[in-house]
C-alpha cells in the first residue's frame, strides 16, 4: 500500500482538496459505517433473521465509486451489498425494514439482506450468488447503449468473484460489444476464508483486464479520493463510448465474512487486521481534511450525529413495521399479465 | 374426429402453409416490427441467422443493435439478457441447444426467475429464451434433451413447447409479450414440419391447452412433438374403434390442469406422454394432479410413457428405442384400456 499520503492536502492528481467532495465522500462512508455497525449490533442481539455480510472497512470503495455516478447510472452488487446501496442513495428505513423481514423493506420482506435493490436510484440488486451481478450489469449497459443514453453500469465484485466464469464472460462481452461498463473489483484479500494467494497466482486482479483488451487500474481502496479519481477516469471513458474498464481497489473488511465475529478458527492475524484499521478510510479523510483545513471537525461531527439519529429512527421504524402476511406468500412470483380475451 | 384450432384475432388474414421454424420466425419478425424493445442476442443469431434459421432476416431488417452475435458464453449471454430486461428491453436470448442451459442455469434459475419476487415486485423481467430441444437427430447425449421438467419446477419461469407451426408462432408471440421469463422450446424434428399459419399477428395464450382430437375412450396428454405422435396414434386406434382424445398442454408452466381434468372426467382413462425421461417428468405432476382432482372418474391408474432413465443414446437403434413414438403410444392406450 504505497500510495498512502495521509496528510497530503492534495489529491493524488495534485488538485487541492475540494471541501464539497470531501464532505460528500465522508457522508457516504459514515452512513455505511453507522448502518453496518448498527446492523451488526442488531444481529448480535439476535434481532435479525438470516445472514449478514457486513461492509465495514471497505467504505472508501463504495463511496469513491458512487460519487462518480448519477442516479440513472446502474450498479449491481454482491452478498456484501449494503454499502453499495447506501452509497448509491438508498434510505435507511426500507433497508433496516428489509433486514428485519418486514413489509416496509425494499423487498417487502421477500428478499432480505442479499437482495436489497432500488431501481429508482439505479441499484439493480445485491446478489446471493458470487459473480452473478456482473453479467447483469453488462446487460444494463447494453440497454443504455441501445437506448442511446449516456448512462454507465458498474458491477461491484470481490477478488474471489474474479475467478468465476461469469466475470470472465461478462468482461469479454462488454469489451467486444464496447459497452459502458466499469468493473469495480473490491479486493479485500479473501474469498470468504481463503486468502488471495490461495485462490489466484496474480497479485493484481486488474491484470485480468488485459485478457479482454480493456484498461485495468489499481487504486488504494482505503482512500476514497483515490478510488474516486480512478473510477472517474473509467466512467468518463465509458460515457464517451470508449468501452469498459476494470478498476481494482485494494481494501479490507473488518468483520468476518458473515456476521460480526468469526465463529471458528481465525484465518487472519490480529497484526494484519490492526495494520488495515490503522489506515481506516474515514479516519484518513477526516485527518487529511483537517490537515488541509478545508473541513472542520464540527462539520464531520454533525454528519456522524445526523447519521446516528437517522439510523435510530430507521431501526424503530423497522421494528414497528408488520411482518408479511403468509396469505400473500405467492405475491410477485410472476408479473400478472392481462387475461387474454 | 379432428377439431380445428380457430386462430383468435386472425380474422381477415390469409392462412397458408408454413414450416414450424418459418412460422416461429414470422412471429418474431412481426413482433419486432411492433415493439422496438425486442432485441435478439445469442451465438450466430445475427450474421448466420441462427443454426436452425430461427433468426433469418432479423439482422437484415433490424440491424446489428437488434441482432447481436455474442461470444460462446452462455452465462454472460443469459446474464446480459437479464440485465437488459430489468432495464426495460425485451431481449430474446437464444441458447442454441437446450442442453446448454446447464451452462447458464444460475442466470436463468437464480436471477431471471427470482428477481421479481426477491425484489419485492419492483422489477419486471420480460425475457424470452429460445432453445432447440428433443432427440431424434443422432445428436447424442448433450444435444438432444428435453428438460422442461427442470424449468417448470422453478417458480418464476414459464415454459412453452409448441407442437405445430401454428403454435410455434402463437406461443412465441405470447412469450415476447409476456413480462416474465419464458422459455420457448422448439423441437428439432418439427422445424421443417408444415402447418396452416395465419399471415397476421396472433397469439396462443400461455397456459391454455389445445385439444387436438376429441374422443371418448381415453385421453392422451402429450407434450411437444409427442402431441404429433399421439395424434397419429389416435388415427391408428380409430381404425380399431378406439376413440382417443389428444390434449396438448402447449405450456407446462403454467399447466392447463383444468382442460386435462375435464377431459379425463369424460374418458376416465389417461396416458401422459413426453420424450423426457419418465422419472420426475411432467407426467408425474400431471398424474398427481389428475388423481387429486379426478380420482373418482378414473377407471384405471394414470399411465405414463417417456424415455428410459438414461442419457439420450447415439446409435440409431438405441435412439429409436429411447424416444416414444406413435406405435408405443398406441400400445400404451391399448394397455390402458385393458386395465381396471
Amino acid at each position: 500500500m504505497g500510495s498512502a499520503t495521509v496528510t497530503s492536502e492534495h489529491t493524488s492528481a495534485g488538485e487541492r482538496l475540494d471541501p464539497q467532495v470531501v464532505l460528500d465522500l465522508h457522508r457516504r462512508m459514515v452512513r455505511i459505517r453507522v448502518f453496518e455497525t448498527e446492523a451488526g449490533r442488531l444481529a448480535e442481539q439476535a434481532e435479525l433473521p438470516g445472514f449478514l455480510h457486513l461492509y465495514v472497512g471497505q467504505e472508501a470503495v463504495a463511496a469513491g465509486a458512487m460519487s462518480c455516478l448519477r442516479d440513472d447510472d446502474q450498479i449491481t452488487s454482491t452478498h456484501r451489498g449494503h454499502g453499495h446501496a447506501v452509497a448509491k442513495g438508498a434510505q435507511f428505513r426500507p433497508m433496516y425494514a428489509e433486514l428485519f423481514g418486514r413489509v416496509d423493506g425494499y423487498c417487502s420482506g421477500r428478499g432480505g439482506s442479499m437482495h436489497i435493490n432500488d431501481l429508482s436510484i439505479g441499484m439493480l440488486g445485491a446478489n446471493g450468488i458470487v459473480g452473478a451481478g456482473i453479467p447483469i450489469a453488462v446487460g444494463a449497459a447494453f440497454a443504455s447503449k441501445y437506448k442511446g443514453e449516456d448512462t454507465v453500469a458498474v458491477p461491484f465484485f470481490g477478488d474471489g468473484a474474479s475467478n468465476i466464469g461469469a466475470f470472465h464472460e461478462a468482461a469479454n462481452l462488454a469489451a467486444v460489444l464496447r459497452l459502458p461498463v466499469v468493473f469495480v473489483c473490491e479486493n479485500n484479500g479473501y474469498a470468504e476464508f481463503t486468502p488471495q494467494a490461495g485462490h489466484m497466482l496474480l497479485e493484481d486482479v486488474a491484470d485480468r483486464a488485459a485478457a479482454y483488451g480493456m484498461p485495468g487500474e489499481v487504486c488504494d481502496g482505503m482512500d476514497a479520493l483515490a478510488v474516486r479519481e480512478t473510477v472517474q477516469r473509467a466512467v468518463d471513458r465509458a460515457r464517451a463510448g470508449d468501452g469498459p474498464s476494470l478498476v481494482e481497489a485494494k481494501t479490507y473488511r473488518y468483520y468476518d465474512h458473515q456476521g460480526v465475529k468469526g465463529l471458528r478458527k481465525p484465518y487472519r492475524t490480529q497484526e494484519e487486521i490492526d495494520a488495515w484499521k490503522a489506515r481506516d478510510a474515514i479516519e484518513l479523510i477526516e485527518a487529511r481534511a483537517a490537515a488541509a483545513g478545508v473541513v472542520s471537525e464540527e462539520q464531520f461531527e454533525r454528519v456522524w450525529a445526523e447519521t446516528r439519529a437517522d439510523a435510530a429512527d430507521a431501526i424503530e421504524f423497522a421494528r414497528a413495521s408488520p411482518l408479511p402476511d403468509p396469505a400473500d406468500i405467492a405475491q410477485d412470483v410472476y408479473t400478472v399479465m392481462q387475461a387474454p380475451q | 374426429m379432428t377439431t380445428t384450432v380457430v386462430p383468435p384475432g386472425a380474422a381477415g388474414t390469409g392462412v397458408r402453409e408454413l414450416t414450424y421454424v418459418k412460422a416461429f420466425n414470422e412471429g418474431l419478425l412481426q413482433c419486432m416490427r411492433e415493439d422496438s424493445d425486442i432485441v435478439v442476442m445469442g451465438e450466430d443469431v445475427a450474421g448466420y441467422g441462427g443454426v436452425f434459421h430461427m433468426f433469418d432476416g432479423v439482422l437484415g431488417e433490424f440491424g446489428p443493435m437488434r441482432a447481436v452475435d455474442t461470444p460462446i458464453a452462455e452465462m454472460g449471454l443469459m446474464g446480459m439478457g437479464v440485465g437488459a430486461a430489468a432495464r426495460g428491453l425485451r431481449p430474446v436470448v437464444d441458447i442454441m441447444f437446450m442442453d446448454f442451459l446447464a451452462v447458464c442455469l444460475d442466470q436463468l434459475v437464480n436471477q431471471a426467475a427470482k428477481m421479481k419476487f426477491m425484489f419485492g415486485g419492483s422489477v419486471r423481467v420480460p425475457l424470452t429464451i429460445t432453445t432447440a430441444s428433443g432427440a431424434g437427430l443422432g445428436a447424442a447425449a448433450q444435444h438432444s434433451q428435453s428438460l422442461e421438467a427442470w424449468l417448470a419446477h422453478v417458480p418464476g419461469l414459464k415454459v412453452a413447447m409448441p407442437s405445430s407451426a401454428y403454435d410455434a408462432k402463437g406461443l412465441m408471440v405470447s412469450a415476447l409479450r409476456d413480462d416474465n421469463p419464458v422459455v420457448v422450446m422448439l423441437n428439432k424434428l418439427l422445424l421443417g414440419a408444415k402447418g396452416e399459419v395465419p399471415e397476421g399477428l396472433y397469439d396462443v395464450p400461455l397456459g391454455r391447452a389445445a385439444t387436438l382430437r376429441t374422443g371418448t375412450d381415453a385421453t392422451v396428454v402429450a407434450l411437444g412433438r409427442m402431441a404429433v405422435e399421439a395424434a397419429a396414434a389416435a388415427e391408428e386406434l380409430a381404425a380399431e374403434g378406439i376413440e382417443v382424445e389428444v390434449v396438448d398442454p402447449r405450456t407446462v408452466q403454467p399447466l392447463d390442469t383444468e382442460t386435462i381434468v375435464e377431459s379425463v372426467s369424460r374418458t376416465n382413462r389417461v396416458l401422459v406422454v413426453h420424450e423426457a425421461v419418465t422419472f420426475g417428468g411432467i407426467g408425474a405432476e400431471i398424474a398427481a394432479q389428475v388423481q387429486d382432482l379426478a380420482f373418482d372418474h378414473l377407471d384405471a391408474p394414470v399411465a405414463r410413457l417417456g424415455a428410459p432413465f438414461t442419457p439420450v443414446p447415439f446409435s440409431p437403434s438405441l435412439e429409436k428405442a429411447y424416444v416414444p413414438d406413435r406405435a408405443r403410444i398406441a400400445d400404451g392406450v391399448r394397455g390402458l384400456l385393458a386395465r381396471g
